[in-house]
């Protein structure tokens, strides 16, 4: 990117975005000032946005890993996420359910329509342990099903180009994607009761904290600075940032890309289970297109972020959730995702590094 | 999806290096040696899975006591969908077949050219989404270089950007256009002074094409009124005499129309492949700045195929809505790209005889197979039909195999889309150039074979071996 015509268009693009933001901002104090716009409408916002991002953050981190290290836009990411929610929730529906309904719908997520998430009184009150082995075991499943697509897909193609590789991650997506069908139906169904609240004086910009929202916040943290640290104080770290380097030079040095790529699914896959798992804990109801459905938005994550980049990916799953949200000071609810992908867009073309530089921290 | 490929099928006719057009003026040359021309075999590979399509569906269907109703219908849908599809295809395959373009925004393009021709020809009154309300031939064009002009939008600022990157921008414009158009901003509009838009969720009706343009051709001013024209009086003779009804006559010459499009873009395109701006075409793919450093301006190139395939697409998009009269953002999912992509990699990528053969085989067995044999097992037996797969395999605890069986072929509609996956998969792991991408197409305008015929096929490909 050393030319100097590129670099130019990037420093317009930037100016141009940066003065755009700015003017967002200022419109935004300007409208808290005349009183457009309600404190606890914008708290409100920003809230959403944060929950949203973190989310969108977490599964953008495993789409970034795969990404740089093994080199190809992963189109069945998305239905890794549904993986994961589907699992989790059936551990849920399993073990919290006992007793409460038979085991046949509880397995299928009440594929038969016989029970609903209120008979069975699924929230985190009440089923505290099945709700955390629903998160663990959303995370192994998504894992183990990583794994079993990489040892028969992705590793007889490891010298394929991106877009081999890309289009056999279409046809990964549909098989994934038309097994739950064939396993769960096709209908969305409530999986998880709405979500208790704590009212407290202290919490004084909102009405009420969402305890589901809470969780899904805290597990999204402790998660990022686990990996956080994972990546900074093991050689994992440094030898996943040698291989999305350069592979070669890396095999060269000794390096065993075969257990990196084995490590790099379990990580990426097992924070996008988490992910499906919590999008759902949120947002309350399943479909088998959850997961399909947001897989740009997380692909305007990592590229916002900078593809490879693990904090990029979580600082552009932030920015996404914030812009998904507060745009909806602006524009209509259903032209919100718009504005989202033509930021992407906008990025890849002007700055494909990604906002901060691409500098590859994976 | 090479230009000379060292690996030439050795039993592949010696002429294969001659002009493809079928308006070749090689075609006289390749005659006097004793195999086929190449555009003959081409147009048997073409024809023999047509008919080979064909023949599946009437055989299955009569053996099961489907009737001739039923197989007539399904021919006629195959039929229809496969020229639907082989028309995308065909456009695809200018962009990710002879340019490397990996364009997968296709169902935005063809939702741009179906929503312009939608708005133009939408009566003015008397609708939930009134239009402008002018004639189809009006509103064809417009929607056809509406696409175009979208195309143009959309590739010139991403002219440069890596493959991959490429296909994430052409996908994310294509939601952009799908949500768009699905959004209540822009469903009602006012505009010239009327009453305009999108319709939001709710489509758009406009005058059925699959009307409108059998009438065309069948009466004076496409007004049954005026009388026939000579085309019409010769196929109403007939038909009133055989007893056919008038609406599957109109249907039959909608398709036929549609076939006939397929029928000259697929000439056409195999023209500009054989051009010297084909060989661009295809020199960008292989090698961009070996094709730049020879002077030639591959930005521009780029852009005028990337228009080109996007106004098809339009086109396609027009012809494959104008059968319902009804368009709505749901037909627009980016789903319907990925069986575009399905059809091309099944044919081939890079030839335009496999684009057409991976339509057919695409929207006759593996897009209406399923459903069709669903249709036929319930026909013949009377399997259990349990809920849930839950209950299926309870049964099978009793050594109950059928409430699985039941369950699975209830589940046919679902688990095709299984089976496009496992096929994309096996097609990239173990035969990425589908069934015809591998032959080769000669780079030369002049058949070199035919001026030393002592010397083997690979002696002649040999010249890239080193590359």
């Amino acid at each position: 990117m050393g030319d100097v015509t590129d670099f130019t268009w990037e420093q317009w693009f930037g100016v141009l975005l940066l003065a755009g933001v700015g003017v967002l901002i200022l419109d935004l104090l300007r409208r808290l000032a005349v009183g457009d716009l309600g404190a606890s409408t914008l708290t409100t916002f920003l809230w959403r946005g944060l929950v949203d991002g973190l989310i969108v953050g977490l599964a953008a981190v495993g789409l970034s890993m795969t990404y740089s290290i093994l080199r190809f836009a992963n189109f069945s990411h998305g239905d890794l996420v549904t993986t994961g929610a589907f699992s989790g929730w059936t551990a849920v529906w399993v073990i919290g359910g006992l007793g409460a309904a038979d085991l046949g719908s509880r397995l299928l997520l009440n594929a038969d329509r016989s029970t609903s998430a209120r008979a069975l009184d699924v929230h985190v009150y009440a089923e505290p342990l099945a709700i955390v082995a629903g998160l663990v075991i959303a995370a192994l499943v998504t894992i183990l099903v990583a794994l079993a697509i990489d040892r028969l897909v992705y590793r007889r193609m490891r010298d394929s180009g991106g877009i081999p590789l890309l289009i056999a991650s279409v046809g990964v997506a549909l098989v994934l994607r038309y097994l739950i069908v064939f396993l769960y139906g096709e209908r969305t169904r409530g999986v998880v009761r709405s979500s208790p609240s704590i009212d407290h004086p202290l919490l004084f910009w909102t009405d009420g904290v969402v305890v589901h929202e809470l969780i899904m916040v805290g597990s999204a943290v402790v998660l990022m600075v686990g990996l956080h640290v994972l990546l900074q104080y093991t050689k994992l770290g440094t030898a996943m940032r040698a291989m999305a380097d350069n592979r070669d030079l890396a095999l060269i040095t000794g390096i065993p890309t075969e257990r990196v790529i084995l490590a790099t699914w379990v990580i990426g896959a097992g924070l996008t289970g988490v992910a499906g798992y919590l999008i759902v804990l949120e947002q309350e109801t399943l479909n088998f297109n959850t997961g399909w459905f947001l897989l740009l938005l997380i692909f305007a994550a990592v590229i916002l972020g900078g593809i490879g980049s693990i904090y990029g990916a979580i600082t552009g799953g932030l920015i996404i959730g914030l812009a998904d949200n507060v745009m909806l000071v602006w524009i209509s609810g259903d032209l919100t995702r718009v504005a989202a992908f033509m930021l992407m867009i906008l990025i890849l073309i002007f700055r494909p590094q990604g906002l901060f530089g691409g500098v590859e921290t994976a | 999806m090479t230009v000379d490929d060292p690996d030439t099928d050795p039993d592949r006719p010696a002429t294969d290096g001659s002009g493809a057009a079928p308006a070749s003026p090689l075609e006289g040359a390749a005659a006097v040696t004793e195999s086929r021309p190449r555009w003959q075999v081409d147009l048997g590979y073409i024809v023999l899975t047509t008919i080979g399509i064909y023949v599946l569906i009437t055989a299955l269907g009569l053996l099961t006591g489907l009737g001739f109703g039923g197989v007539f219908r399904q021919l006629q849908t195959v039929t229809f969908l496969a020229a639907a599809y082989a028309l995308v295809v065909l456009a695809l395959n200018l962009h990710w077949g002879y340019t490397g373009l990996f364009n997968i925004g296709v169902a935005g393009f063809m939702a741009v050219g179906a929503y312009g021709m939608a708005i133009l020809t939408a009566p003015t009154e008397g609708t939930t989404t009134p239009g402008l309300g002018l004639p189809m031939w009006v509103g064809i064009p417009v929607g056809v270089a509406l696409a175009g002009l979208v195309g143009l939008i959309v590739v010139l600022p991403a002219l440069r950007i890596r493959a991959d990157y490429f296909a994430i921008v052409t996908l994310a414009f294509a939601e952009v256009i799908r949500l768009t158009i699905n959004s209540g901003a822009l469903a009602d509009v006012d505009a010239f002074g009327r009453q305009l838009g999108t319709g939001g969720g709710r489509g758009i009706n406009f005058p059925l094409l699959e009307h409108a343009i059998p009438r065309w051709v069948l009466y004076e001013g496409g007004d049954p009124a005026q009388g026939a024209t000579f085309v019409g009086v010769q196929v109403l003779t007939v038909t009133n005499r055989l007893g056919i009804e008038r609406t599957v006559v109109e249907s039959a010459i909608y398709t036929s129309v549609l076939v006939g499009l397929v029928a000259v873009v697929f000439v056409l395109s195999v023209r500009t492949a054989n051009s010297p701006f084909g060989r661009l075409l295809k020199g960008i793919r292989e090698d961009e700045l070996a094709t730049k450093s020879l002077g030639k301006n591959t930005d521009l190139v780029k852009i005028k195929v990337f228009v080109l395939g996007c106004a098809i697409m339009g086109l396609a998009g027009i012809f494959w809505q104008g059968r319902n009269g009804y368009v709505d953002p749901d037909a627009f999912l980016p789903i319907i790209t990925f069986y575009i992509f399905i059809a091309l990699i099944i044919g081939g990528s890079g030839s335009n005889t496999g684009s057409v053969v991976g339509a057919l085989v695409f929207a006759g067995v593996l897009f209406e197979g399923p459903p069709y044999v669903q249709r036929i097992i319930n026909q013949v037996i009377d399997l259990p039909r349990p809920t849930t797969i839950y209950d299926a395999v309870v049964a099978l605890g009793s050594f109950d195999p059928l409430p699985l069986v039941g369950y699975t072929v209830g589940q046919l509609a679902n688990l095709r889309f299984v089976l496009f996956g496992v096929i994309l998969i096996l097609l990239m792991i173990y035969r990425p150039d589908g069934l015809l991408g591998h032959r080769d197409e000669p780079a030369s305008p002049l058949d070199l074979r035919a001026e030393r015929p002592t010397d083997g096929p690979s002696s002649v490909d040999g010249g890239d071996d080193d590359e």
